[in-house]
């Protein structure tokens, strides 16, 4: 199938896009990396009148430090994340989960900002985004706000986004000596989204939980913190008995739906393994 | 509203300049408006891998891509790799090793072994399969081109080491 026709503009600042946008009686969309939206184009389950090219905007580009955070520009290409440096040093839960993120060809044009924009439930960005405690940077013709990674998704594919507005950029709290991370997912395909995924961002130290945020995907509408288990955890090492039972709380707090190739049950049960060597990582440090 | 609009890239390192509607992909630009019928079109939705380019050197489906996106920018596709010799010899080993049956997924093999070796690297048989993870093959089974990439990624090396 084709897209149907459309206008196409490319702004040279984020003012005009978000000008533009206002203009366009919200029959507009933005487009980013395309590698979610154009395919949605030809299957003809959106149809704007009116394209808006961000892609090579230069607000939106770039990773820096500052204050304290990594500042990923919206449009950093999932490549980028995995090449990158600064993000292997100060977000190495990015770095681990990148390689996760589609197919290599994908990652050459696919954003972060859009990822997050998108916030499939099965994406690793979004998932991650939320472990991380990460910020929101968004432009609006109002003006600038941030929003928390755990105020910004709010059911399927649904954030906290009004019309018109653009992830500018997405701020993570850098990583610290007693900073341990891990993430995994379980899927069919290499590249295929997960039938479960999850990321663990953790200090530590002496062997001591001092604080851990858990974050799964593909387990229901948005990306899920599992707060009852990192409550479980904090405090603790991390023996054997203590992530049976933390096994044990995600089994309660977990409500995954199912679909036609995973019922809830079996999905609960890889949620478990996962969340089980996840925590054998972070106690290797590996 | 969607009139045409005038872009102008390169393609195989020839300036083109072109009025294209905007909801031209890049795939339809290169395979009926210039007759670049190398760079094939499956699923147009990003799954198969048949519509791989180079965009300003890195692999990319034409499929999922707007030509107007691609203004200003090198399109790279199996004919330019083939012209400028980049990947004589990955296509002597597919043939060799019959590393395709019908054709119809081999330019994008070919674009995205092209984008596997282009670091130097030696990659292992798992980091090639991962790798073509977005490339579908509905003949060979695969074997035979994770084969054919492996022993050109060695005859890369030997090469390199030879002229040292
Ligand atoms: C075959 C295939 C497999 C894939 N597998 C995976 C996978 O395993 N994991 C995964 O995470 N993703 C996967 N993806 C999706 C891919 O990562 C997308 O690139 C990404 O989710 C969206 O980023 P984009 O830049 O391409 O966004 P676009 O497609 O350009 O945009 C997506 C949506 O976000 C909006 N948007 C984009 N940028 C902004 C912004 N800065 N501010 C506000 N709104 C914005 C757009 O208006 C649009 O509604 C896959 C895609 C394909 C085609
Ligand atoms: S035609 Fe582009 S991926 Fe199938
Ligand atoms: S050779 Fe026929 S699809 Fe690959």
């Amino acid at each position: 199938m084709k897209a149907r026709a459309f206008d196409y503009m490319r702004p040279k600042c984020v003012q005009e896009a978000l000008e533009a946008f206002a203009s366009a009686d919200g029959d507009a969309s933005y487009i980013a990396g395309g590698q979610s939206l154009v395919p949605a184009l030809a299957l003809r389950l959106q149809a704007p009148g009116l394209l808006i090219d961000i892609a090579r905007l230069d607000e939106l580009r770039g990773l820096s430090i500052v204050d304290g955070h990594l500042r990923i520009g919206a449009t950093t290409r999932h490549c980028e994340i995995l090449g990158s440096n600064l993000v292997r040093e100060h977000a190495p839960l990015l770095a681990k989960a990148a390689p996760f993120v589609a197919h290599p060809a994908i990652r050459n044009k696919g954003t972060f900002g859009g990822s997050l924009a998108l916030a499939d439930p099965a994406s690793e960005f979004p998932a991650m985004a939320l472990a991380l405690d990460a910020i929101i940077e968004i432009a609006s013709v109002e003006g600038s706000r941030r929003v928390g990674a755990g105020d910004f998704f709010i059911d399927l594919y649904e954030t906290a986004l009004q019309p018109g507005e653009i992830i500018t950029a997405v701020h993570v709290p850098v990583a610290t000596v007693k900073t341990r991370t891990a993430f995994d997912e379980l899927a069919r395909r290499r590249g295929d989204y997960a039938i479960v995924g999850a990321g663990i961002d953790a200090q530590m130290q002496g062997g001591f939980v001092e604080r851990m945020r858990i974050a799964f995907l593909s387990v229901g509408p948005t990306p899920v913190r599992v707060s009852a288990v990192e409550a479980a955890l904090t405090g603790r090492q991390l023996t054997p008995e203590a992530i049976r039972q933390a096994q044990d709380v995600l089994g309660t707090e977990l409500d995954p739906a199912g679909d036609e190739h995973t019922p809830p049950k079996m999905r609960r049960h890889l949620a478990r393994v996962l969340l089980g060597r996840l925590l054998g990582r972070l106690e290797a440090n590996v | 509203m969607s009139g045409k609009v005038a872009i102008s890239l390169t393609v195989n390192g020839e300036t083109i300049e072109a009025l294209v509607a905007p909801r031209t992909t890049l795939a339809d630009f290169l395979r009926q408006d210039i007759q670049l019928t190398g760079t094939h079109t499956g699923c147009e939705m990003g799954v198969c891998g048949a519509c791989l380019v180079l965009l300003d050197d890195r692999p990319v489906h034409a499929c999922l891509m707007f030509a107007v996106q691609a203004d200003g920018c090198a399109v790279e596709t199996i004919e330019g790799l083939t012209h400028r010799r980049a990947i004589d010899d990955l296509q002597k080993v597919f043939h060799e090793r019959n590393a395709l049956q019908c054709g119809f997924c081999t330019p994008g093999m070919l674009v995205s072994a092209y984008g596997i070796l282009a670091s130097g690297g030696e990659p292992d048989r798992d980091g090639i399969r991962d790798a073509l993870s977005g490339n579908y093959c509905r003949c060979t089974g695969y074997e035979a081109i994770v084969d054919a990439i492996e022993m050109t990624a060695r005859q890369r090396r030997q090469h390199r080491e030879e002229e040292a």
